[in-house]
């Protein structure tokens, strides 16, 4: 019997189903919000039975197997235990927000919230695996802020759940941590591999950052000191929310992480040391502070934090016994703390107020709620005959047996006697204060009591707290025992659960924390005095204050960075390559040759020190434009050179062709910009900037130095080898072009088609000024079009369209190709707009280059689908030779018609660029505005 | 000569650094196409350096390694269609906000720009 899964399932689906019911009555709307955690609880109920047998449940579902990620869930005795916590009273509560939400107050959101709160809390308890409850355990957060910040009008509720959500958030992510580290540690994210490796993480050298992790984020979740300041003010919630979380739930939450790791974490001093003297201390620190809160939710709030500190201490001491007794508290603090919150909530609702100054003698308005009030307090005080004490007792017992602390292990159980006098303490006062001590002064209303069913809710748990006080062991062994087994992990120790063990040190130390907790309350305006004496802290202002100097943190970083100048990007940029780039440099410590270097012959070094004056010339004169654009196409040139030095002619005819391309480009740009640059950097500026680029330009020498006299590895041999046999070309680049990486290729052309056509439009809307004059104010020439130039180019541009063709034909042979042949293309057209102008060419070429893009593209992809044809995969490529008279032979190849694709694509997108960019400064531009 | 090439990639690297560094776009794009040029030679560089190696497939010389080759010519194109996008950028944003600072705008004397973005609750 299986399908654990369904438990939460339903209940997800219940978080959806209250957002149809609005508009509905509101106890229509409360019974069907209620109907699938109900039967979620009957699922769980029917589990039951084989798990107080001692069966694990464990049910799988592969989600993300490669991460360690998988659905899994896992229904042992404490999971049990919590579930039915967490069912049992969430459906109370669902019935207990029916009454106390306003008429007006939207309750389909507020169930939604409650019952997706609801599920979050079942997936943490039932995960098997830990990325899961750690996704359920995120899921509480994000849960509870939006049902604390319920009232999202009232600052406070917002307030007090931005803090609980930032405490708990961040210690959700300590969690995360600590679980990676969990399963890095056993190779595991399953909880059941965690617990039945124990000894490998407490023996691995990660084991205390994996403690200090995972108790980080219980203790942020169960508000356990210094964490514990964002219990109180997460009261700001509607009274429901507060019942159910600070009760059973939310809190809770880091408890049962406590306790599910028990077997694997604990048994170590350090363990021993954290979570004890962090419970110590909430417990104390609680039970003294809820003394003194008027609000009575804030009393209630400050006596959870305590008694959550008492059962991290059961959980700290290293005995299975006080494990139990944990257990054991874990019930009754759920049961007395859920009932008094309710009644918290019936107080504030039938009088108005919370405030313990405002709110006496309650006793006789609403005799039924404050009788129950009283038990659940009395209950929480720890006086017999209920359960409150029952528990109170085994951990009195256990702080009495524990001897951890050498001779000075007396220390804790006093300590506990203290914490437990002020329980006492508070409890009368929430008692006497307000049911008792005279008259309800200034109340907004007049009190009564609530309706029937409001108090159905308090009454069970209340019945609970006597029923498990007076006969503990009829009625709760069973649970408590499978429970322990669960959280153990092993065999449970022999537990009593009765009112009467006889006059021993435990009931000695009960009594005198009931007579001091009473004789405390009674002397209370002094010890109140006392404590008037310190300044008030609000832990939300410290809080707030805390977060806006990390908020002004934050946004005076962000004004350094984020200046809003690409200017100042680009420089952050380049210094952060510099360290990425340089960072692995000082870790490489030989640069010297492993590799003979080549001889330096005259002619490259020529060439080097022209590039580099040419380099220098363009800098120093760069705010002339005109000189550093010369400069530039004079490196270009050189750069060509080397490239045909280096044996590679196609890079330097590819290379040539594009720099006559560019630099008519950028002249006809510069036409339209200003002519000059105006100095503006300070010399400041300069000298960094002189500083961050010749870093940056060492950096990249040493590279290339260090690259090229490691010996190489190419995975070229491969292109070597096949070119003639597999691509039927002897020229390899061209042939890795067309034919290996065709591919490539066909993509490259394509962005160039893009770069073309984006260019072309914002060409096309541009409203530039056309300076009449040059920047020194001289006309230009008349002549525009020279008579030599136009008859040269005209008698050049068939001579140079033959090359061209030429260069096209023989490129998969020899040197040239699609690229090369388009860009000669290209500048022979290019030389006709310039010789000519625009109308003649427009009278004698009207070629469209959008078309003549898209034609290359096309004919470039039907060349690659053909092969689909031969049931060959894209691209594949086809050569054969042929003989025909008077040519001789010849070979055909598929690849030729790819590259008439490249070949035409380039033309196009060049020719878009440059003839519509000249167009701008002719007559042509009235008409291309007329056709945007 | 690997010393030679290294310097000359330095050489332009720094020029062309410096240059992107400039405020104003021209000198940017010249910057940008040295940087180019740098870049380029550095791709071909990986694959060794051949003298006299043979342009195509043929006995007896050596082949210089053609795969940074194949890089390096597609490269130089789309170099040439960024400097032409990145020039016409630059024009248009001259023509549409009136001045030519990469930054849109000109240079104001400077102060201290600080944004304040307080958290609202």
């Amino acid at each position: 019997m299986t399908a654990l899964f369904w438990i939460p399932l339903l209940t997800t689906i219940g978080a959806f189903v209250p957002l149809f019911t609005r508009g509905k009555p509101r106890s229509l709307c409360a019974a069907i919000t209620a109907f699938l955690p109900a039967v979620s609880l009957l699922l769980l109920l029917l589990h039951a039975p084989a798990v107080f047998e001692g069966e694990t449940l464990i049910e799988r579902f592969q989600w993300v197997p490669s991460i360690g990620l998988e659905i899994a869930f896992r229904l042992d005795g404490y999971a049990l235990l919590f579930s039915l916590l967490i069912l049992c009273i969430g459906l109370l509560i669902i019935l207990y927000a029916r009454y106390y939400l306003a008429a007006h107050e939207d309750m389909g959101r507020f169930y939604a919230y409650l019952v997706l709160f609801m599920t979050a809390m079942l997936g943490i308890v039932l995960s098997e695996n830990l990325l899961q409850l750690w996704l359920f355990w995120e899921l509480t957060s994000i849960s509870s802020f939006l049902l604390i910040s319920f009232w999202s009008h009232k600052s406070e509720a917002r307030k007090g759940a931005r803090m609980a959500l930032t405490v708990t958030g961040m210690g959700g992510l300590a969690l995360l941590a600590g679980f990676v580290l969990i399963a890095k540690t056993i190779g595991s994210y399953d909880l059941s591999d965690v617990l039945a490796n124990a000894d490998l993480i407490k023996e691995s050298g990660n084991y205390t950052t994996i403690l200090l992790l995972i108790l980080l984020g219980a203790f942020t979740k169960s508000a356990q000191f210094p964490f514990h300041f964002w219990l109180p003010h997460a009261m700001a919630a509607p009274t429901p929310v507060s019942a159910y979380l600070h009760s059973a739930t939310m809190v809770k939450a880091g408890i049962f992480l406590l306790g599910r790791f028990y077997p694997a974490l604990s048994g170590t001093e350090l363990w021993f040391y954290l979570v004890t003297f962090t419970g110590l201390a909430t417990l104390l620190v609680g039970a003294y502070m809820a003394l003194f809160k008027h609000d009575l939710k804030g009393l209630l709030a400050y006596s959870t934090i305590s008694h959550l500190g008492l059962i991290v201490l059961l959980l700290g001491l290293n005995s299975d016994l006080a494990a139990v007794a944990a257990i054991f508290h874990i019930i009754n603090h759920a049961t007395f703390k859920a009932s008094l919150f309710m009644a918290a909530g019936i107080i504030d609702h039938e009088t108005g107020s919370r405030d313990m100054r405002q709110l006496n003698g309650l006793w006789k308005y609403m005799p039924h709620t404050a009788s129950l009030a009283i038990v659940a307090a009395l209950s929480m005080a720890g006086v017999p005959l209920l359960n409150g004490f029952i528990s109170k007792e085994m951990f009195f017992a256990e702080t009495v047996v524990q001897n951890s602390l050498g001779a000075l292990s007396w220390t804790i159980p006093v300590l506990a006697t203290v914490g437990a006098t002020f329980s006492v303490a508070y409890s009368l006062r929430f008692i006497h204060d307000v049911f008792f001590n005279g008259e309800p002064r200034n109340l907004p209303k007049t009190p009564h009591e609530p309706p029937r069913y409001m108090k159905l809710p308090v009454e069970i748990l209340v019945a609970l707290c006597l029923i498990l006080g007076i006969a503990p062991a009829w009625v709760v062994s069973g649970l408590l025992t499978s429970a322990s087994a669960g959280l153990l992990q092993g065999a449970v120790p022999e537990f009593s659960l009765s009112l009467w063990h006889g006059l021993n040190m435990p009931l000695l130390m009960s009594i005198i924390a009931l007579s001091a907790g009473a004789f405390i309350y009674y002397n209370r305006e002094r010890l109140f005095a006392f404590q008037a004496q310190f300044p008030p802290r609000d832990a939300k202002l410290e809080f707030e204050r805390i977060l806006q100097q990390l908020i002004n943190g934050c946004n005076t970083l962000y004004a350094r960075l984020e200046t809003g100048s690409l200017q100042h990007y680009i420089l952050l940029l380049l210094m952060l390559s510099v360290v990425v780039a340089g960072l692995p440099l000082l870790s490489l410590t030989d640069t010297t040759e492993q590799q003979a270097n080549l001889p330096i012959d005259n002619l490259t070094l020529t060439g080097a020190v022209l590039l580099t004056l040419a380099s220098v010339v363009t800098v120093v004169w760069h705010r002339s434009r005109m000189i550093a654009l010369i400069g530039a196409s004079v490196v270009g040139l050189i750069v060509s050179l080397l490239f045909a030095r280096f044996s590679a002619p196609d890079l330097a005819l590819t290379q040539l062709a594009v720099e006559v391309v560019t630099v008519i480009l950028l002249m006809l740009a510069l036409f339209f910009l200003p002519q000059k640059t105006p100095k503006e950097s300070p010399p400041a500026r300069v000298v960094r900037d002189m500083g961050i680029s010749a870093i940056f330009g060492g950096l990249m020498a040493t590279i290339v130095y260090a690259m090229m006299t490691r010996p190489l590895e190419s995975i070229s041999d491969y292109f070597i080898a096949n070119a003639k046999t597999g691509g039927g070309g002897t020229n390899i680049v061209n042939v890795i072009l067309v034919d290996f990486r065709g591919f490539d290729t066909w993509g490259e052309i394509t962005v160039l088609g893009i770069a073309g056509l984006g260019i072309y439009k914002l060409i096309l809307s541009m409203r530039l000024y056309m300076p009449s004059t040059d920047s020194n104010g001289r006309p230009w020439n008349p002549d525009v079009h020279p008579v030599m130039l136009s008859t040269i180019s005209q008698a050049l541009l068939p001579l140079a369209l033959l090359v061209s063709a030429y260069i096209f034909l023989r490129g998969h042979n020899l040197p040239g190709g699609g690229f090369i042949a388009g860009l000669v293309t290209a500048v022979a057209i290019i030389l006709q707009y310039i010789a000519n102008g625009v109308q003649f060419m427009k009278e004698r070429a009207g070629i469209n280059y959008q078309a003549l893009i898209g034609s290359g593209l096309l004919i470039a992809t039907l060349t690659g689908l053909g092969s689909w044809l031969f049931g060959r995969p894209f691209l594949t490529s086809w050569f054969d030779y042929f003989s025909w008279p008077l040519v001789g032979k010849f070979e055909l190849a598929s690849a030729l018609l790819f590259d008439l694709g490249v070949y035409l694509t380039v033309i196009g997108a060049t020719l878009l660029i440059l003839a519509n960019l000249g167009k701008l400064t002719t007559p042509e531009r009235a008409q291309m505005e007329e056709e945007r | 000569m690997e010393m030679l090439v290294a310097f000359i990639i330095g050489v332009l690297t720094t020029c062309g650094v410096f240059l992107v560094l400039r405020g104003r776009t021209f000198p940017v794009v010249v910057g940008l196409t040295l940087l180019g040029y740098a870049v380029n030679l550095f791709i071909f560089a990986s694959g060794g350096l051949v003298l006299d190696g043979a342009a195509v497939l043929k006995q007896g010389l050596e082949i210089p390694d053609p795969l940074p080759q194949a890089l390096v010519l597609t490269a130089i194109v789309i170099g040439f269609a960024m400097i032409a996008f990145a020039v016409i950028l630059a024009m248009r944003a001259r023509a549409d906000l009136g001045n030519d600072h990469v930054d849109g705008q000109l240079p104001e004397p400077p102060k201290n720009p600080r944004r304040t973005v307080v958290g609202k609750l």
